[in-house]
């Protein structure tokens, strides 16, 4: 339709020369990258061609309009759903395009010293050793059980409770008192298992809110909640910008603001969720802003879904408080409040898939129980996690000799980050570091941000994740994921980055 | 201290949580519940109620029993361990690549190599449940419709439908013609949700049947193809039983007719596909999708996210499927010892005088007990289900929970017990079925 008119000009002569030569090299460009999206629409005998999203700077505003082409058109066959479009949209995020072009060409010391390194990927890899070590002094036990020690699958082959089995249940709410509740103790009662925390977080969003709802979400977040959390619930992300000033740890005011702000939109916030400790900031809430939080809630009469993902991730100094900590102390309202937990950051198991819902909300426990059957963990791999997570002589061992590892990579790393005058956030806990790059950016700006985070990938040949990917309010931070470098790795990151940020300092 | 009151929950649920299209309080799962209460055991509870509603293969148990005894270095990484770090890490969509070609070439084996499955076309998921519900969020938005032939596995209603919004419009069939599919009720039900408003984005079938227990025959499979190619619509084959087929050459898998036709319009075709039935494995959660569309393939590989089959688990499993030796065995004594026990079921029931539909494949058989309703509407059928359930102390699948059409058809599983577990349920059986004619007699007749 827009199109026509200007072509009528072009007819007319209005502007013509101009329109005429715009118009079909616009319609050129976005059929150029339609065709190349969806080059293999047709079947063929070969398999299709991977996902190479393209990741130059250049694609990045396209998006959108690339997905409108897609939805656009015949029904049919050709056509995915809306839900299945959104899916599409998300993963044009920097965050899913850095860590795509690292698959391409990922950094090794040997094989391929000119890959890209990884530092998008919240990951630890620093005490793997410890673990298979473990696996293989109790290979038999943990596999094959030891009901009655013969090698055997019977037990675990079956259909089995899609939330988990007892034992599994038990063993993790012992480790979870272990690592993040200390003084408190999880109920197994109250658990929920599901592959992965991915899932987990779907399934309670699922349960708290109907499509078009709201969640607020402090600001800086993980990428991956705007992809898991709305995809496929419907449900929108609030974003309540913090600062640098303040650490970025939200205020009441600004979640206040937030929430009047989405009522007058005619949006209905469920749920706040908080990431404690956070990522991508690293740091840990302050027992009185968990506080603070349940009062908001409870005066707004929504739900809390705190993400404690990392609560087994502390190399610093400062204690980590579980929010069941701040429950058990509190006699009323738990009935708002959901934490999500899994294996794989503080045991570095992601590929196990193992994640947590607790509630201490019965109803939303039968909800969300139900829901479990469409994401339920292998009882293969539960049978070796209640050995693992059973053994607590390992366990404390695991935690104290990662806690010092995690710790001297951090340090190293951010000292070599200061030597560049990159200073980091405060941080004590988490895989990452939350960087303030905005000396070398080119204006202080998304777009400059954007254009450094370019060059940092492509040039630099590091992948780390912009904050604009996490929503951050200040241009220039970045978050760089330091748990699978080694010592030697560091100093080849800082060159490259040093490199790179030399050409942003000099005057162009 | 003070007398903690129970506080009502004054925080709001969703309306997913609050809905009921789980479908949990149906008779279906009720059975289970009884089941529950009172589980029968040999030894310790003979007299308890024998579970006969749930679909589970534990016939060739032995088989992965010995597997694992003389092949334990599948459930590590080797000697050393190495790979273990690796696969500790891997959690990419993709799925592990020994895998995927593990489970294409097992699909091939199962259909006897006349269909070809390319793994680069393999989407894995945690179970053929998520499977289901995961290709309906691609293929359809909230409010759309898929065309389901009745009678149908239960769990469709809450898989299909319930955080999806997406309907079921039923295609009737009946017993007429052995409960097939016809054109006529393809387009009937079409028409039906055009009436409704509602626009139809596919058909799914189950390949062999749940709960009907038969293959679909080549003309009906090449009459749906014509059927959804004609509407522009997608067809889903869910053949997660087709390992269970007695006999190879008996079940036909719309890849075949597929391939037979060159491939051509082919784009709308997903087959889905589990270990958990033909390989006995459900605890595992390992289920696929296999799609001849490639931007279904891509945006259901992404959706997978959501549902990851454990990287320790698809090791295992790369390693156990591509032991040509081991599957090739499986698959064919596995399909013997279904077919034996449904004999033995069948004839068993034909002595009690119930009539079966003629079966094939599968781990259940479709009970005819129509003849015992005192009304022939689904509350009589539920009154049966309920004498089944309490008096003879079985727990069976009403027609009616599979949305049967016709009042009285049962679904009885066979797979999940031993055999003397089945001779005493055929037993009990038997004996209700002979105090029933007993009470039919008049007194005077003595």
């Amino acid at each position: 339709m827009r199109l026509i008119v200007p072509l009528q000009g072009v007819v007319q002569g209005r502007g013509g020369l101009i329109l005429g030569s715009l118009i079909p090299g616009a319609l050129f460009y976005f059929l150029q990258f339609y065709w190349k999206r969806h080059r293999s629409l047709n079947p063929s005998s070969d398999p299709p061609s991977p996902s190479t999203s393209s990741s130059n700077l250049a694609d990045l505003p396209r998006t959108s309009s690339r997905s409108n082409l897609s939805s656009r058109g015949s029904f049919g066959p050709g056509r995915v759903s809306s839900r299945g479009g959104l899916l599409a949209k998300a993963d044009d995020s920097t965050y899913y395009i850095g860590l795509n072009k690292v698959r391409e060409d990922p950094y090794h010391r040997t094989n391929n010293p000119n890959g890209i390194i990884q530092l998008g990927l919240s990951q630890n890899t620093l005490c793997l050793d410890l673990i298979e070590k473990w696996f293989l002094e109790n290979l038999t036990d943990s596999i094959m059980g030891s009901d009655d020690g013969d090698l055997s699958i019977s037990g675990i082959a079956a259909y089995k409770p899609f939330d988990g089995m007892t034992e599994m249940k038990v063993a993790m709410a012992s480790f979870m008192s272990r690592v993040i509740g200390k003084a408190v103790s999880f109920d197994p009662s109250q658990i929920l298992l599901t592959a992965g925390a991915t899932p987990a977080i779907e399934i309670l969003s699922f349960c708290l809110a109907d499509h078009g709802n709201a969640f607020l979400v402090p600001t800086p977040y993980y990428p991956g909640f705007d992809r898991d959390i709305r995809s496929r619930t419907g449900v929108e992300l609030i974003p309540v910008h913090c600062r640098s000033t303040d650490n970025f740890v939200f205020s009441i005011t600004a979640l206040d603001q937030a929430f009047n702000q989405a009522r007058k939109r005619g949006l209905k916030v469920r749920a706040i969720l908080i990431c404690n400790p956070a990522n991508p900031v690293g740091n840990i809430l302050p027992r009185e802003t968990l506080y603070d939080v349940l009062d908001f809630a409870r005066e707004k009469n929504i739900h809390i879904i705190c993400d404690e993902i990392y609560g087994g991730s502390i190399f610093g100094s400062e204690e980590f408080v579980s929010m069941a900590e701040i429950l058990e102390s509190e006699e009323v309202d738990k009935d708002r409040v959901h934490i999500i937990y899994g294996l794989s950051k503080d045991l570095s198991l992601p590929g196990f898939r193992a994640g947590v819902i607790y509630s201490y909300n019965d109803s939303v426990l039968a909800a969300a129980k139900k829901l479990t059957r469409f994401s339920s963990m292998s009882t293969l791999t539960q049978r070796l996690l209640i050995s693992m997570l059973s053994d607590t002589r390992f366990t404390q061992e695991y935690f104290e000799i990662n806690k010092r590892r995690v710790k001297e990579i951090y340090d190293s790393f951010v000292a070599g980050l200061e030597q560049l005058g990159i200073r980091c956030s405060e941080s004590n806990a988490g895989l990452y570091c939350w960087a303030d790059m905005s000396a070398l950016i080119p204006t202080y700006s998304e777009k400059g941000e954007l254009e450094l985070w370019d060059k940092l990938l492509n040039i630099a040949k590091i992948n780390v994740t912009p904050g604009s990917a996490c929503h951050c309010i200040e241009p220039g931070w970045f978050r760089c994921c330091f748990a699978t470098l080694s010592q030697e790795d560091i100093p080849v990151v800082i060159e490259r980055i040093q490199k790179v940020a030399e050409t942003c300092k000099s005057p162009s | 201290m003070a007398i903690e009151i129970e506080q009502p929950s004054s925080v709001e649920l969703s309306k997913v949580a609050v809905s009921e299209t789980h479908g949990e309080n149906s008779p279906y799962f009720a059975g289970w519940k009884a089941y529950d209460e009172d589980p029968y055991h040999e030894s310790n509870n003979p007299s308890g109620v024998i579970q006969m509603g749930l679909a589970e293969n534990q016939v060739s148990f032995d088989l992965l029993e010995e597997y694992s005894e003389q092949h334990s270095e599948a459930f590590t990484w080797g000697k050393g361990a190495p790979g273990f770090r690796e696969n500790a890490l891997f959690q990419d969509y993709h799925g592990l690549q020994s895998f995927r070609e593990a489970m294409a070439s097992f699909m091939e084996q199962i259909r006897g190599g006349r269909a070809k499955f390319d793994p680069d076309r393999v989407v894995l998921t945690a179970g053929a449940t998520a499977a289901n519900e995961l290709l309906t969020f691609i293929l359809a938005d909230p409010g759309d419709a898929l065309l389901v032939p009745t009678p149908y596995y239960p769990g469709f209603d809450r898989d299909l439908r319930w955080r999806t919004g997406v309907k079921i419009v039923p295609i009737h069939c009946d017993s007429s013609n052995n409960f097939q599919i016809t054109p006529q009720a393809l387009e009937a039900a079409y028409k039906e949700a055009e009436a409704m408003n509602t626009k139809v984005r596919g058909v799914l079938i189950t390949n062999p049947s749940n709960p009907l227990g038969a293959t679909i025959q080549r003309s009906v499979l090449e009459e749906i193809l014509d059927f959804v190619t004609r509407k522009n619509i997608h067809l889903v084959s869910d053949e997660i039983y087709s390992g269970s087929a007695f006999s190879s050459s008996e079940f036909i898998s719309i890849a075949e007719i597929l391939e037979s036709r060159k491939y051509k319009n082919s784009e709308r075709i997903h087959i889905v596909y589990s270990l958990s039935k033909d390989l006995g494995l459900p605890g595992f959660r390992v289920g696929t999708i296999y799609s001849y569309n490639d931007k279904v393939v891509t945006t259901a590989r992404r959706m997978s996210s959501f549902t990851l089959i454990s990287s320790q688990t698809q090791h295992l499993l790369a390693s156990m499927l591509s032991n040509k030796k081991f599957t090739e065995n499986y698959i064919k004594t596995n399909r013997e010892r279904l077919r034996k026990r449904y004999e033995m079921i069948i004839k068993g029931l034909k002595n009690a005088g119930i009539e079966c539909l003629k079966g094939n494949a599968g781990l259940f058989c479709w009970m005819n007990l129509s003849p015992l309703l005192e009304e022939q509407t689904r509350e009589g059928e539920l009154v049966l289900w309920d004498s089944m359930l309490h008096e003879v102390k079985l727990n069976i699948s009403p027609g009616s929970s599979c949305h049967c059409s016709e009042p009285g058809w049962f679904r009885v599983c066979f797979a999940n017990m031993s055999e003397q577990t089945l001779e005493i349920a055929l037993k009990r059986i038997h004996d209700f079925m002979q105090q029933r004619e007993r009470q039919r007699k008049p007194i005077s007749s003595q």
